[in-house]
C-alpha cells in the first residue's frame, strides 16, 4: 500500500528531531494565525492563485528567503562540525548526517534560494521594464512557480519523511547508483530538481517569448534596458541547458528505478558521461544566475551615477560573447580526470577568455561611475562590495583554469572558496541590490536606508571572513566536504570562518528587521512619485506600487532610456483617453498541477504506484482543464483604470 | 470592450503562442541531444551481448518509419484545412493522423516486446538501456502528441474552428513535424549506421 515506506523514515536522530519539530510547528502556527486572521480566502483570492507576475515574483522571494533560511542553517552546522571535529573530537554530526547537509545545502542554494531569486525579479521588472502589462503565458508562469514549490516542498519533506541525498551537489555516479546508495536520498534529490527544473524550463520559454515578443512600440532590441537583456541571454541558456539537465536526471532515475545501466560501472555504464552532461548543464548554469545580477548592476550604477550607462552595446555583446563561451567551458570542472592534455588545454583557454567580456563589463560600470554625481545609497555599496569581490571570485577562476594548477587545487577548499565568492559577491549581492532598488516599486515605500547599509557592510565583511581563510586552507592541502581531520594547523582558520558565518548570521538578521523596521515606518517613506531615484528606465514612469495593469497607456519609446528621455522632453506626458484593458483571469490549475507533482515524485520516491498513477492522471486532467477553460481573460473598464490611476498618482 | 482591439489581443496572442511553441520545440531539440550523444556514446557497451546489427528487424523499421512520416502528410493537410476554416476536412485528417500515430506506437511496442521476450532487455547492457531510452522517449512524446490530438480535435469539433482552435491545432501540426524530424534521426543514426 505504501511502497517502502514505513515509520522508521521518521526516525533520523535527535538533531533531525529538532527539524521536524520545527517544520511541524511552523506550519501549523501559520495555519493558525491564517485561521485565527479569517485569512485563508483573502490569501487563496489575492495569492496563491493569482496570474499578475507582479504577486507571482513576491512569492517567489518569500519562498526564497525562507529556503535561504534553512540553506544557512545547513551552512551553520557545517562550519560548526569543522571547527570542533580535529584529532580525537569527532564533533557533533555523524559523516553520513554531514554528507546529506553538505549536499542539501549546495542543492538549497542553487535550486531553491538563487533560481526563485531571479525568477522572482524577472517576474518583478521586465514586464514593467519592457513596457508590457503582463508576461507572454500568464498561466504558464503561475505554473512554473507551483511546480518550483513543489520541488521545494519535497526537499524539506525529506528532512521530516526519510533522508536528502549525501553525494554532493550533483549527485555523481557511482556514488550516486542504487548499489551505492540504497536509501530514499538520491530519489528524493532526483525528483525535486525534475519537478522545479521544469518549471524553471516553461519560466524560461515564458520569458523569452516575453522579451522577444511583447516590447513597447519603438523598443528595438538594442534600445532595451541591460537587465532585460541579461534577462534574455540567461533565458535562452535555461532553455538550452535544462532540457539536458532533464535528460541526465532522467537517465540516472532510469538506472535506480529501472535497473539501467546508463552510469553504473558494469554493464558497459559509463559514469564520465554523466559528469560530462551534468556540467553541461551545470557551468551554464552559474551564467543564469549570475548574467541577471551583472543587469541589477547595470542599472543600479546608471541611476545612482545619475549618468548614461557607460558603454551599452560593449554591454549587450559582453553579455552575448559570455552566454556562448559559457557553453564550452564545461570540463574545466573535471581536468583531473582523464581527458588528456589537448583537450584541457583547450577547455581552460576557453575559460580564461571568458574572463575579458567579464572584464569589459566591470571597466564599464568603473567608467559609469567616472565623473557622475554618485549617490551612496545602499544598492550603490553592494555594488561596490561586489566589484572587489567578485573580481577576487574571478582572479581565481582564471587561477582554477589554469589545468596545472587545478590539479593541485581540484575539490580543495580552494575551489570551495572561489565558487562561493563568484555566487556571493556576485550573485547574492546583485539580487539583494536589485531588492532594494526595486522595493519601492513593488511595495510602495522604501527599505530603512540605515540599516540597509548595515547589512551590506555586516555581508561583506562576514563573507571575506569566512571565506579567505578556506583559500588560505585550500592551498594548506584541506580538501571540500570533509566532516573530520587530523592537522590541528588547520583549526584556527576553520574557527575563524565559522565567525564569518556568524557575521553573516547578523547581516540575515540585519535584514529581516530592516523589513520589520521599514514596514512600520511605511508612512514616512512612501514614494508618492513613482519615481524614487531620479531613474532612467519605463519601470518608473508608472506609480508606485505599480498597478495591477502596469500602464494605463502602452508607452511609445523613441531612444536609450525611455523614461529619462520622457523626463526631459515633453512628447510623452499628454494626456490620453483611457482605454478598456484585457487581463488574465485567477486560476488555480497551475497550483493543483503542481500539487498532483508534487505527489507523483512523492510516489517515486517510496515506490507507491498508485500514487504515481494519481499524481500523473491528475496534473493530465488539470492541464486539460485549463486548455478547455474558455474564459481565462477579464475586462478592467476605462473608467476602473481613470480611478485607480488618479488615486495612485495623487491628484484627486 | 472595443472589437479592434480584442482582434489586436488575438493576434498578438497567436504570434506570442507560436513563437513560444518554437522555442519550445528549440529546448525539446537539446533534450533529444542529450540523449542521442549518450547513444552514440553507449551504442557500442554491448557487454559481450547482442548489438544492433544483430537485433534490429530494417524492413520492420521501415514500416514504421513509413506509417510516421505519412502521418505528418496528413497533419499538413489538416492543418490547410484548418486553415480554410473546413471544420469536417479537418477532424477527419487529424483523425487520420491519430489513428497512423497510434499504429505507429503499436507497432514500436511491438518491437520492444519482441526485444524483450528475446531477452535483450533494457537492463542486459549499456547500450539497450540507451536504445530503449531513446527511442522510448521519441514514442513517448508521440503519445503525449496523441492526446493532445484527441483534445483538440474534440475541442475543434464542439467550437468549430476558432483562433484558439486554430492555434492550438498550429502548435499540435508544428509538434508532429517535429517529431517525424527526430524520427528521421533515429531512423539515420539509430537502425541505419550500423549497415554502414
Amino acid at each position: 500500500m505504501f511502497g517502502t515506506l514505513t515509520f522508521a523514515a521518521l526516525d533520523n536522530g535527535p538533531i533531525v528531531l529538532v527539524a521536524q519539530c520545527f517544520i511541524v510547528l511552523t506550519i501549523f502556527g501559520t495555519a493558525y494565525v491564517l485561521h485565527r486572521y479569517k485569512r485563508w480566502h483573502w490569501l487563496w483570492r489575492e495569492w496563491l492563485t493569482s496570474l499578475d507576475p507582479k504577486k507571482i515574483g513576491i512569492m517567489y522571494i518569500i519562498a526564497s528567503a525562507v529556503m535561504l533560511l534553512r540553506g544557512l542553517i545547513d551552512a551553520s552546522m557545517m562550519r560548526t562540525q569543522q571547527a570542533i571535529s580535529v584529532g580525537d573530537s569527532h564533533g557533533f554530526l555523524t559523516a553520513s548526517h554531514f554528507d546529506q547537509i553538505f549536499t542539501a545545502h549546495g542543492v538549497i542554494m542553487i535550486f531553491f534560494v538563487a533560481m526563485p531569486l531571479m525568477f522572482g525579479l524577472l517576474n518583478l521588472v521586465v514586464p514593467l521594464q519592457i513596457g508590457a502589462r503582463d508576461v507572454a503565458f500568464p498561466f504558464l508562469n503561475s505554473l512554473s512557480f507551483w511546480l518550483f514549490v513543489a520541488g521545494a516542498l519535497l526537499v524539506n519533506i525529506s528532512l521530516v519523511i526519510g533522508e536528502f541525498a549525501a553525494t554532493g551537489w550533483l549527485a555523481y555516479p557511482p556514488l550516486s547508483e542504487l548499489a551505492y546508495s540504497p536509501g530514499v536520498g538520491v530519489d528524493y534529490y532526483i525528483w525535486s530538481l525534475q519537478i522545479s527544473g521544469l518549471g524553471s524550463l516553461l519560466s524560461g520559454i515564458n520569458f523569452m517569448t516575453t522579451i522577444l515578443a511583447m516590447r513597447a512600440p519603438g523598443m528595438t532590441l538594442m534600445r532595451m534596458p541591460i537587465f532585460c537583456w541579461t534577462a534574455l541571454c540567461s533565458m535562452i541558456l535555461v532553455v538550452f541547458v535544462f532540457p539536458i539537465l532533464t535528460a541526465t536526471l532522467g537517465m540516472l532515475f532510469l538506472d535506480r528505478f529501472a535497473g539501467m545501466h546508463f552510469f553504473t560501472s558494469d554493464f558497459g555504464g559509463n559514469p564520465m558521461m554523466y559528469i560530462n552532461l551534468i556540467w553541461m548543464w551545470g557551468h551554464p548554469e552559474v551564467y543564469i544566475l549570475i548574467l541577471p545580477a551583472f543587469g541589477v548592476f547595470s542599472e543600479v550604477v546608471a541611476t545612482f551615477s545619475q549618468k548614461r550607462l557607460f558603454g551599452y552595446r560593449s554591454m549587450v555583446f559582453a553579455t552575448i560573447a559570455i552566454t556562448f563561451l559559457s557553453f564550452v567551458v564545461w570540463l574545466h570542472h573535471f581536468f583531473t580526470m582523464g581527458s588528456g592534455a589537448n583537450v584541457n588545454a583547450f577547455f581552460g583557454i576557453m575559460t580564461m577568455i571568458i574572463a575579458i567580456p567579464t572584464g569589459v563589463k566591470i571597466f564599464n560600470w568603473l567608467f559609469t561611475m567616472f565623473r557622475g554625481r554618485i549617490l551612496f545609497t545602499s544598492p550603490m555599496q553592494w555594488f561596490l562590495g561586489f566589484v572587489v569581490t567578485f573580481t577576487l571570485g574571478g582572479i581565481s577562476g582564471v587561477l582554477l583554469s589554469i589545468p596545472a594548477a587545478d590539479f593541485e587545487l581540484h575539490n580543495s577548499l580552494f575551489l570551495v572558496a572561489h565558487f562561493h565568492n563568484t555566487i556571493i559577491g556576485g550573485v547574492i549581492f546583485g539580487y539583494f541590490a536589485g531588492l532594494t532598488y526595486w522595493f519601492p516599486k513593488i511595495f510602495g515605500y522604501k527599505l530603512h536606508e540605515g540599516l540597509g547599509i548595515a547589512v551590506v557592510w555586516a555581508w561583506i565583511v562576514g563573507f571575506l571572513v569566512a571565506f579567505i581563510p578556506l583559500y588560505i586552507l585550500g592551498f594548506m592541502g584541506a580538501t571540500r566536504r570533509l566532516d573530520h581531520y587530523t592537522n590541528p594547523d588547520w583549526q584556527p582558520l576553520f574557527m575563524i570562518a565559522g565567525v564569518g558565518a556568524i557575521i553573516i548570521g547578523l547581516g540575515v538578521l540585519l535584514q529581516v528587521t530592516q523589513m520589520v523596521v521599514s514596514y512600520r515606518n511605511r508612512k514616512q517613506n512612501r514614494d508618492r512619485t513613482g519615481d524614487p531615484w531620479n531613474g532612467r528606465t519605463l519601470e518608473w514612469s508608472v506609480p508606485s506600487p505599480a498597478p495591477f495593469y502596469n500602464f494605463a497607456h502602452i508607452p511609445t519609446v523613441y531612444g536609450h532610456d525611455a523614461f529619462w528621455a520622457m523626463k526631459h522632453s515633453d512628447l510623452a506626458m499628454s494626456h490620453q483617453e483611457y482605454e478598456d484593458i484585457l487581463l488574465p483571469k485567477n486560476s488555480p490549475l497551475g497550483l493543483y498541477t503542481a500539487g498532483f507533482a508534487f505527489l507523483l515524485g512523492f510516489g517515486f520516491v517510496w515506490h507507491i504506484s498508485w500514487l504515481i498513477t494519481f499524481g500523473a492522471l491528475g496534473a493530465i486532467f488539470s492541464l486539460i482543464a485549463r486548455a478547455l477553460d474558455e474564459h481565462t481573460e477579464y475586462v478592467v473598464p476605462a473608467h476602473v483604470i481613470e480611478r485607480t490611476e488618479k488615486r495612485l498618482r495623487h491628484t484627486v | 470592450m472595443k472589437k479592434e482591439i480584442i482582434e489586436h489581443e488575438e493576434h498578438e496572442a497567436t504570434r506570442r503562442t507560436t513563437l513560444g511553441f518554437w522555442i519550445y520545440i528549440m529546448s525539446d531539440c537539446a533534450l533529444f541531444a542529450a540523449l542521442f550523444a549518450t547513444y552514440a556514446v553507449l551504442h557500442s557497451k554491448t557487454f559481450g551481448g547482442a548489438g544492433p546489427r544483430e537485433l534490429f528487424n530494417l524492413p520492420f523499421i521501415l514500416l514504421e518509419t513509413i506509417i510516421l512520416l505519412t502521418s505528418s502528410f496528413t497533419a499538413g493537410i489538416g492543418l490547410l484545412s484548418a486553415q480554410r476554416e473546413r471544420k469536417g476536412q479537418t477532424i477527419l485528417w487529424f483523425l487520420v493522423t491519430l489513428a497512423l500515430g497510434l499504429s505507429f506506437l503499436a507497432l514500436e511496442l511491438t518491437e520492444f516486446a519482441k526485444l524483450v521476450g528475446e531477452g535483450h532487455g533494457w537492463q542486459t547492457s549499456a547500450f539497450l538501456s540507451a536504445f530503449f531510452t531513446l527511442v522510448g522517449t521519441h514514442g513517448a512524446h508521440v503519445l503525449g502528441g496523441s492526446l493532445l490530438m484527441c483534445v483538440f480535435v474534440a475541442q475543434t469539433a464542439i467550437d468549430g474552428i476558432t483562433p484558439v482552435t486554430l492555434r492550438r491545432l498550429t502548435c499540435l501540426a508544428l509538434f508532429w513535424h517535429f517529431l517525424d524530424i527526430v524520427w528521421i534521426f533515429i531512423f539515420s543514426i539509430v537502425y541505419l549506421m550500423p549497415l554502414v
